[in-house]
């Protein structure tokens, strides 16, 4: 484990980037799924058409390809995305992971809103809220809560998945720690493991914590 | 469309929503008509970069997907290795879960936790660089094989494990009360039928397999699958030809994975379906397992 011991800030440094990477992602994806997950229940057609595609279309290819188009592709169109601290694929990863997890988060904001029994909107309506009151003080909160365990599994899974988008060639991110200890010649087994001890890191404490959050909001029905 | 949100729409709702869908229509051909302004300016129009992947009449439309074809095969092959050995491996997995005392469970549950908490892409390359270094040497195929089959074996166990806890306990108890080991009721009633509730849990874990093979073209050294195949392509026609292609390459790819995958994930749809109607008994005394809850897999891998 020499690696993991003399290359501390290394991991530290990747540990960090990787962080950064998953804010913005999870920030973007956050917004532009609840945006497509509005499309899905609106009652505009062509809305419903463009979320339901844009469902289709990215949960069913792979991540890889996504970045592929976004890294490589649409520099042939003349979309070329900014360096990152001088780093290329830092936004085109960042904009693939985004499309790539907005399904995900879409898909789980859709189905909370349709877990809210049907009776409740009704009974609110037949009380005499208004739309408004209905989904603000009835719909939404009940909502809320059975789409938190699902939403955080998926920001979960997109935190793993930043680690293609580091094999991916995004510098300062945890996954190309690696590449600087080979360099340095260290062993894969001590170098890997511990890019493996920093993800379990991130993603062990924050299922626990999803599943103490799922427990403490859970509605029983 | 009708929702619980609102009542019925009367003509005023009705006109609004017209006016709306008209717009969303304008602003939707608008996208798609700068689309294919950008992409005629920029020359992605030309039929030397669509023809020779979506031209049957095309010199080279054969050869690149007979090429194409090679790698999508070996795409295939490592799915399904993957996953007739996660499928054994998780069982054998929720199997030791369920049967050990409480001493080893922890050990069981320890692997679940630390395996399914890795990215997959770690996993593989752990695979591909960890296993030579030991002094494995396995044909490449095998070492994305063993890094995907390390991950979703777990995913596969916690899928049986959900599938188990939503069976009724009626079946467990009438099990034990006509003396049956816990083993036997495992093997003779709790798995035959959690495999049956969560086949379409199943499916889409094998959605997720079929993606992720992708990953071997990341981080799997000299591994031809399907994405490799289609950079070959890529690169020669960048080369010796002179036409850069990569966009069309990689929406080939895309559709490709697009067709596969969607028909899986309707197979599963119909599966749950077809099984939630015939096995309303089941159904209604447990609670139905919730599929995204059946994996982080479901998530987002």
């Amino acid at each position: 484990m020499d690696a993991l011991i003399a290359e501390f800030p290394r991991f530290v440094g990747g540990f960090l980037g990787t962080l950064r990477l998953c804010l913005f992602a999870a920030i973007g994806a956050l917004i532009l799924g609840t945006v497509l997950a509005a499309f899905r229940v609106s009652p505009v057609p062509p809305l419903r058409f463009v979320g339901q595609a844009w469902v289709t279309v990215f949960r069913n290819s792979p991540l890889v390809v996504t970045l592929f188009i976004f890294a490589f592709g649409l520099p042939q169109v003349g979309i070329v995305f900014p360096t990152f601290g001088g780093n290329a694929f830092f936004w085109p990863g960042v904009a693939g992971l985004i499309c790539y997890t907005a399904a995900f988060v879409c898909e789980a904001v859709r189905s909370g809103i349709n877990s809210v029994p049907p009776g409740q909107a009704e009974a609110a309506r037949a009380v005499g809220l208004t739309f408004q009151q209905t989904l603000g003080t009835v719909v939404l909160p009940q909502a809320f809560r059975t789409v938190v365990p699902p939403l955080g599994s998926v920001i979960i899974a997109m935190i793993k998945n930043s680690a293609i988008v580091g094999a991916f060639g995004v510098t300062g991110e945890l996954f190309s720690v690696d590449a600087g200890n080979t360099a340095l010649g260290y062993s894969a087994l001590s170098s890997l493991t511990g890019v493996a001890i920093a993800y379990l890191v991130i993603t062990i404490p924050a299922g626990i914590a999803l599943g103490v959050i799922e427990r403490k909001i859970e509605v029983k029905r | 469309m009708s929702s619980v949100l609102y009542d019925a729409p009367g003509p005023r709702a009705r006109r609004n929503t017209l006016i709306f869908t008209v717009i969303a229509l304008v602003a939707l051909a608008g996208v798609v008509a700068l689309a294919i302004v950008q992409l005629g300016r920029n020359g992605q129009l030309d039929s030397a970069k669509w023809g020779p992947i979506f031209n049957p009449g095309n010199q080279y439309f054969l050869a690149v997907w007979k090429s194409l074809g090679t790698g999508l095969l070996v795409t295939v092959e490592a799915a399904a290795i993957t996953l007739v050995l996660a499928l054994a491996i998780g069982t054998v997995l929720s199997v030791l879960r369920f049967t050990s005392t409480p001493a080893y469970r922890w050990l069981v549950v320890g692997v679940v936790e630390l395996l399914r908490g890795l990215p997959v892409v770690i996993t593989i390359y752990f695979a591909s660089r960890v296993l030579p270094e030991l002094g494995v040497k396995l044909p490449p195929l095998w070492y994305l094989v063993i890094g995907l089959t390390a991950y979703n074996c777990v995913i596969i166990a916690e899928i049986l494990r959900s599938g188990i806890a939503a069976l009724p306990r009626g079946q467990s108890e009438a099990a034990y009360a006509v003396g049956m080991s816990r083993f036997q009721v495992l093997r003779l009633i709790l798995l035959p039928q959690a495999f049956r509730i969560m086949l379409p849990a199943l499916i889409s874990q094998l959605v997720v397999i079929v993606k992720d093979t992708s990953l071997g073209f990341l981080v799997v050294a000299g591994f031809s699958e399907f994405v490799r195949a289609a950079n070959t392509v890529i690169q020669f026609f960048g080369g010796s030809e002179g036409i850069n292609l990569p966009l069309q390459m990689y929406l080939a790819v895309a559709i490709v994975f697009i067709l596969i995958n969607y028909s899986l994930g309707k197979l599963a749809e119909y599966i749950d379906r077809r099984s939630s109607r015939s096995k309303k008994a089941v159904a209604d005394v447990a609670t139905p397992p919730v599929l995204v809850d059946a994996g982080i897999g479901r998530g987002a891998d």
